[in-house]
């Protein structure tokens, strides 16, 4: 049970900032997905943390103590890679116990926490099979008890998930989820796909350019997103120009309420965003915060129908019922909730 | 239908690899073999007997020739190892003209090297030495050796030597138990090919050695001028033997890893 504290943490290569003053903690247990486009940092990170990598600036703490100068072999930070994954001239068994191996524990004990180690994550018995003989989903299970059976501080991830067809993706996050939670070891993992983040961590570290966007439980990145950029990242493109006074905002369509309590921005002048699946396309006449729009497009999804809406200029994406009509250019009546309403920065 | 194909193949590359030496090996067991007859009129083993002879200085030549193979094959390793290695993995500045000067040797002829080697050997007091042969023969070795570990490098990654390092393996542990098994069948095959260019130097070994360091294509050389066929076949195929050997045993290596001719790519 570790924490991990990265402060100020940069790094550069030549005359790119590939990290820039990087600010996280993580709690002792906590399972934490940086997230962000390919080459945003989130490896550069990650390999700074396991002493692959040496920052430019800044520090990393393990349970408050700095690890910077600590060599990658004493620091107890595995990383588990996506590619490359087990090594290929020894057995399965001599995997796993690698790291044991490296601490001199002794054969017996070894065997028995490596066959231990191979039921944990659902392989009983492979000791004796060679990489090549295992399935891509076998192998990245193997190097995941490889990484486990050293009882590391600290378990890294680099995109565990990316090399699987989509059922293994799903099993896979099961179980990695299953023994994060069973032997509480604090877990980083590395990922482009939002939603691999929202269902596997408890908090997610969103980065652009090397620079942490957001760094907040799952929930708050669809209905709290800190700018255009990460609503954006979100699947979410809704904005409404406005500027807020007090709990209300004043729009080209009106004024809209808001839940004052909610907000991070100050009065002044924001965009107001509602989620695709938030705006109601079918209020009561008498409900509040209606606004007119028109409509540019429907696609029928099966589950849903998406609709392409025109709200005073901007295109909105929003999510109707299964069984929504409208004819394209009629106007239509459409309701921000309250609660749903969430206003961002001007950028 | 595929099947005879591939037997066909495998026939055609069998004839064409041996069916030069098979002459040879009638010539070294021939008194008297004269045109227009098949098969020699006259048996004998008289040329192999020559070549287990002190004079014919055939077991000089062979163990100079090994020992000179052995040490170049070691000294590429020493150097061309770490300078493979960067090559792969590293970028850096100049990076494409070193790659470039490896090549050199094997573009320009070695005569024309050694000639300017030999004028800088003698003031160093190296011509007419076994060390000085040693690292004249380096000179078309080690492009070998760095294209070939090149491309084993590059395809081995760094990523099993880091994942071994967060396990907490140390620099010596990471090298033995990851870097060197992953790389082994690579370096095998780098090695035999370093030690074959070694063995079959001659314009170097003459220049350098100067007359005296006797290696095996020397003993080899006058009896193929001086037209005595018999003794000449009996030589080369004692001269070719190693290489054979090698190439039986690289073709298995190659068939289980193909990365490793990937460096020829560069060529």
């Amino acid at each position: 049970m570790t924490s991990v504290v990265l402060r100020d943490l940069t790094r550069r290569f030549e005359n790119v900032t590939a990290v820039d003053r990087l600010n996280l903690e993580i709690n002792s247990g906590e399972l934490v997905a940086f997230l962000g486009p390919s080459g945003c940092g989130k490896t550069t990170t990650l390999r700074m943390i396991t002493g692959l990598l040496l920052p430019s600036s800044g520090d990393v703490l393990f349970d408050d103590r700095s690890i910077v100068t600590v060599p990658t072999e004493k620091r107890g930070a595995v990383m588990v890679f996506q590619k490359h994954l087990l090594f290929p001239t020894i057995s399965v068994g001599q995997n796993v116990g690698f790291g044991l191996r490296m601490q001199k524990v002794e054969k017996k004990e070894m065997d028995r926490r490596v066959s231990e180690m191979l039921e944990l994550v659902k392989l009983p018995g492979f000791e004796n099979r060679r990489a090549h003989q295992l399935s891509g989903g076998q192998q990245q299970r193997v190097a995941l008890a490889r990484a486990l059976v050293v009882h590391p501080k600290v378990l890294l991830l680099d995109e565990p998930l990316a090399n699987l067809d989509a059922n293994l993706r799903l099993e896979m996050r099961e179980l990695i989820r299953h023994i994060q939670r069973e032997l509480g070891i604090t877990t980083v993992f590395v990922t482009h796909d939002q939603e691999e983040a929202v269902m596997l961590a408890d908090r997610i570290a969103l980065m652009f350019d090397g620079v942490l966007q957001q760094y907040d439980v799952p929930q708050a990145f669809y209905q709290q997103p800190s700018s255009v950029r990460v609503a954006h990242f979100f699947r979410n493109d809704n904005l409404l120009g406005g500027t807020r006074r007090g709990d209300q905002v004043e729009t080209a369509l009106g004024v809209l309420q808001i839940d004052a309590a909610r907000q991070r921005i100050l009065d002044g002048a924001v965009l107001v965003t509602v989620r695709p699946e938030d705006v109601n396309l079918t209020p009561n006449p008498e409900a509040g915060n209606c606004v007119e729009a028109k409509v540019l497009l429907q696609v029928y999804m099966g589950t849903h129908t998406q609709v392409q809406l025109d709200v005073a200029g901007h295109t909105w994406l929003v999510h109707g019922t299964a069984d929504f009509q409208a004819r394209v250019g009629d106007p239509i009546r459409i309701q921000l909730p309250q609660p749903r309403i969430w206003l961002l920065p001007v950028s | 239908m595929n099947k005879i194909l591939r037997w066909l193949v495998l026939a055609i590359i069998v004839i064409t690899a041996l069916a030069p030496i098979l002459p040879q090996f009638v010539w070294s067991f021939s008194h008297r073999w004269l045109f227009p007859s098949l098969l020699p009129s006259q048996w004998s083993t008289e040329p192999w007997e020559y070549v287990f002879t002190a004079t014919s200085r055939v077991g000089e030549g062979f163990f100079n020739s090994l020992a000179i193979a052995v040490v170049v094959s070691l000294l590429s390793i020493l150097v061309g190892l770490p300078a493979s290695r960067a090559l792969a993995l590293h970028n850096f500045r100049g990076k494409s003209a070193i790659e470039w000067l490896l090549m050199v040797p094997i573009i320009v002829p070695g005569i024309v090297a050694t000639m300017g080697i030999h004028q800088v050997f003698i003031r160093l007091g190296l011509t007419d030495t076994f060390i000085g042969v040693c690292l004249v023969h380096l000179i078309p070795c080690i492009p070998y050796m760095v294209l070939v570990m090149s491309s084993v490098f590059a395809n081995y990654g760094t990523e099993l030597e880091d994942t071994a390092r967060t396990l907490g393996a140390g620099t010596f542990s990471v090298w033995r138990f990851v870097t060197l098994p992953g790389i082994l069948p690579g370096l095998l095959v780098a090695t035999m090919f370093t030690f074959l260019i070694s063995w079959g130097q001659y314009i170097t070994t003459v220049l350098i050695g100067g007359g005296t360091i006797i290696t095996l294509p020397m003993v080899l050389f006058p009896f193929i001028s001086g037209t005595n066929y018999p003794n000449a076949a009996a030589i080369s195929l004692v001269f070719v033997a190693p290489a054979i050997l090698v190439l039986i045993f690289t073709s298995r290596q190659l068939g289980r890893e193909s990365s490793v001719m990937g460096g020829f790519g560069r060529l």
